[in-house]
């Protein structure tokens, strides 16, 4: 399933880097502190978050996440957003929980 | 491909640069055909050593230097030195202040997430002075 396929059936609002749409989704990691995260996403992995900010671009980045899913309307911050599109990291929003999030996302993905 | 080096300043309590200098030579790495699981693993550990610089110790300096069958990171910092560096290796154990934790940071995996993730680790660090980390991660 792609990123762009994705946010179809969870109904998920692109924010940032769409042109890493047709990125493939492997699975998910739910999370929100920044080196816990560095440590166990698997690259490919969709990150479930409302962490919104700079660095965790810039961990998504570095993990090759495919995206990140910023859950409970979880506002992303603008100098994150110029950083995402300049990263080609997809950032897309939704106003459900990290738990139904990730319920969805596993669904999808079976 | 003899040994290639690279430099990086590492500014200080500032968020919004942290992770610039991993994310530059995580793409050198790249551009060089790098083996990709050394590439992930250089990238974990020099994030977490860069963003240690920028939280505890007022910012650093980098330098990368890339062999055929290895990677060497030196983070050099002028900041407080660690006191107790077995603690400071524990998993959770943080001393990060409130205003970064709301960041995401804090959780106190830094360290042990470069430990895993690296072939050598080895920390020079003075109360006062400040710390100096080698790092090594082999391209398998
Ligand atoms: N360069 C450094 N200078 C001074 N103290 C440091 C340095 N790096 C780490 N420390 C100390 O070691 C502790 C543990 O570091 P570690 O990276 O594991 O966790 P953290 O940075 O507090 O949180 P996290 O990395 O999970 O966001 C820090 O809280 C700090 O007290
Ligand atoms: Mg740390």
């Amino acid at each position: 399933m792609t990123v762009e396929e994705c946010a179809q059936k969870l109904s998920l609002r692109f924010l940032a880097g769409e042109e890493g749409a047709q990125t493939e989704i492997s699975g998910g990691y739910v999370g929100d502190l920044l080196s816990w995260v560095m440590g166990r996403l698997e690259e490919g992995q969709a990150w479930i978050t409302v962490m919104g900010n700079i660095n965790a671009i810039a961990v998504a980045t570095l993990k090759d996440a495919s995206c990140i899913i910023l859950t409970d309307e979880a506002p992303l911050d603008e100098d994150a957003r110029r950083r995402a599109e300049l990263e080609g990291v997809p950032v897309l929003v939704t106003d459900k929980n990290s738990y139904q999030t990730a319920l969805a996302l596993g669904q999808a993905l079976l | 491909m003899s040994c290639i080096k690279m430099k990086y300043e590492v500014p200080g309590d500032d968020f919004t640069r942290a992770g610039e200098a991993s994310s530059m030579v995580k793409r050198k790495l790249k551009q060089l055909g790098y083996n990709p699981d050394a590439i992930r693993r250089v990238a974990i550990a020099m994030y977490e050593g860069e963003i240690n610089m920028v939280i505890h110790a007022g910012g650093g300096v980098a330098e990368v230097e890339v062999y055929p069958d290895r990677v060497e990171i030196a983070l050099i910092d002028q900041g407080p030195g660690i006191a107790d560096v077995e603690m400071a290796m524990q998993e959770g154990y943080s001393t990060a202040p409130d205003n970064v934790r709301s960041l995401g940071f804090g959780a106190g995996m830094g360290l042990p997430n470069i430990k895993k993730y690296t072939d050598a680790m080895r920390i020079d660090t003075e109360v006062g002075k400040g710390t100096t980390m080698y790092l090594t991660v082999k391209a398998k």
